[in-house]
């Protein structure tokens, strides 16, 4: 019953073709948009492309009002629960689960049809209230991976002893949780975040049928227009992808939560823009 | 924002009175820090949900009807669903299949050291590398101008595009979900693979059991609900993708989402409810496989103690 090493070897060779192939061929073509050299030219017409610009930072703002919203959200709830409704905490936990059951293209029907113009609560009336109602959308699409990062990391620290003491030293309920429970679930808070950066920053589905002009819909456009600029941005945002990946790898495995709430939530990671 | 903060608060008040045993009534308010949370998910979450399964059993005039479920089994509604349902199926049972073998030799094939963390690091990275980019870095692969393509046609002679194939088809859409699907079995059933204890091999090995009877009669039964899990949690990540298909084929592969993206742009069913349906069949669908996957979750972790 002894296995051979080779076997093992071969697969896990196929498999690094198969995910570095993809890689090289993007690279290669967001090279190659200057005939017969290769340059960086899809780059810098990418980069000059004011839509670019606009659009990236249009999604990079609403990524991180997503955070902050979804932090605040989140880390009361959690905490919350804990603290005195541990009864409930399987319901809530099923909540967070339930945006990776419902398509979000069928929650953003759900927004069009509730929201509209002519409803009680005209989300889509104006520009302000259609970002407003796009980033609860994606609070709500970050709901899993956040509420399961700041729950682990609330697992980890003694939320009953500091509240506790806290307490006995005359804290607010404000207080207790913005300047002792927040720092203590600090790693976690961050690597939730990076998440859902990782999600927001190159969200199609939602951006596109509320009109908001993300970066989603951007790359949307340039792919049906393009040759190599498509390439360059794939390369952008598979980088991006990266760094929020390494980032969160750095604050999951440091101090104070548990190493393996990082891992966990890899678990979880998917759903992204698709 | 402003909710949460005043619920903060309102708890804050309560819990004060919490202190002294005497004035416990006070507990009814405890509730409010929560309100926000369910507020927010009844407004965001399961209102617009409900509404749409609402939707899909009321006529134009919000009479209650079955005609929008009847409705869904017309012919090009029926095959939007087939074609997703084959895509999702396909890629799932091909990403199950490749990754528990990917999964397997990081873990039990004896490699380097290294190997092991940076695959499920890649894994991590992959697993959320979708949407349009996907879509871009396998035009640029595979496409009629992509490297691979190129390649063999310069190197080897082969024409695949002249073989039938096409990135904008069923395959090419499969091989594409695969870049995603992969990777998330790499890292659902890694901790599963963990869980194979070396005592259950050895004692197999004493008994004299083949590599063949070993995974045949212990490691795959144990493994059995992990793998199933999985599968069923690659078909619902799958099923409700939208972007990397519209990015890489347009609307020349009719799958479910990419109808109903059209519906919701220009009700091209030419009936509002129909597409009430439409959405109510994709949440049958994706919910029927989560709640599958955590019941044989919740059977696969006896083993994983």
């Amino acid at each position: 019953m002894k296995a051979s090493r080779t076997g093992p070897a071969v697969i896990v060779l196929l498999g690094a073709l198969y995910f570095v192939l993809p890689l090289v061929a993007t690279f290669e073509f967001s090279l190659s948009m200057l005939r017969s050299i290769w340059s960086f030219e899809a780059y810098r017409v990418v980069f000059a492309d004011p839509q670019f610009r606009t659009t990236f930072s249009f999604s990079v703002i609403a990524a991180l009002a997503t955070i902050v919203l979804g932090a605040l959200l989140v880390v009361p709830t959690a905490y919350w629960v804990r603290l005195r409704f541990a009864k409930l905490r399987p319901l809530v936990e099923f909540i967070t689960l339930l945006p990776l059951v419902i398509p979000p293209i069928v929650l953003v029907f759900g927004y069009i049809r509730l929201y509209n113009s002519s409803s009680w609560l005209p989300f889509t009336n104006s520009a302000g209230g259609t970002n407003l109602l796009l980033v609860f959308g994606y609070v709500v699409l970050s709901l899993p991976y956040m509420f399961r990062a700041v729950d682990t990391g609330m697992a980890a620290i003694d939320i009953r002893t500091l509240t506790e003491a806290a307490e006995s030293l005359g804290a607010k309920r404000s207080t207790i949780l913005f300047r002792v429970i927040l720092p203590n679930v600090r790693a976690a808070v961050l690597s939730g975040a990076f998440l859902t950066f990782a999600i927001v920053i190159g969200e199609f589905v939602l951006a596109s049928l509320l009109n908001r002009p993300a970066f989603g819909p951007y790359l949307a456009l340039i792919g049906a227009n393009r040759a190599y600029e498509p390439a360059a941005l794939a390369m952008i945002a598979f980088a991006i992808t990266w760094a929020c990946m390494g980032l969160l790898q750095v604050f999951a495995s440091g101090p104070p939560g548990r190493p393996r709430s990082g891992r966990s939530l890899f678990k979880l990671a998917r759903r992204a823009a698709r | 924002m402003g909710a949460a903060i005043d619920a903060g608060t309102a708890g804050a008040a309560h819990n004060d009175t919490d202190a002294a045993p005497s004035r416990r009534p006070a507990r009814s308010f405890a509730w409010l820090g929560l309100a926000p949370f369910f507020g927010f998910a009844i407004l965001f979450l399961i209102g617009p949900t409900l509404y749409l399964v609402a939707g899909a059993f009321q006529d134009r005039n919000g009479a209650f009807t079955f005609d929008n479920i009847l409705g869904l089994f017309t012919p090009q509604i029926m095959a939007a669903y087939a074609i997703s349902i084959q895509v999702s199926l396909a890629s799932a049972a091909l990403g199950a299949l490749i990754g528990f073998f990917l999964a397997h030799a990081i873990v039990h094939g004896r490699l380097p050291a290294w190997i092991r963390p940076t695959v499920v690091t890649f894994s991590g990275v992959a697993s959320n590398f979708a949407g349009i980019p996907l879509a871009f870095a396998f035009l640029a692969t595979l496409g009629r101008l992509g490297l691979v393509t190129l390649f063999l046609k310069e190197a080897a002679g082969v024409n695949i595009y002249a073989l039938g194939f096409n990135l904008l088809s069923f395959w090419g859409l499969t091989i594409t979900y695969l870049y995603f699907q992969i990777p998330l079995m790499v890292l659902i059933v890694t901790p599963a693979l963990d869980g194979l204890k070396g005592e259950w091999r050895e004692a197999a090995s004493v008994l004299g059991a083949t590599r063949w009877q070993y995974w045949r009669m212990v490691a795959l039964p144990v493994l059995a609900p992990s793998i199933l899990g999985c599968f069923l949690l690659l078909f619902a990540n799958s099923f409700g993708a939208i972007a990397t298909a519209y990015a890489l084929t347009g609307s020349s592969l009719n799958i479910v989402p990419i109808l109903l993206y059209a519906q919701i742009r220009g009700d091209v069913l030419y009936n509002p409810n129909l597409g009430y349906a439409l959405a109510f069949g994709m949440i049958v669908i994706t919910g029927c496989s989560n709640l599958l996957y955590l019941w044989l979750r919740s059977r696969a972790e006896r083993w994983q103690r």
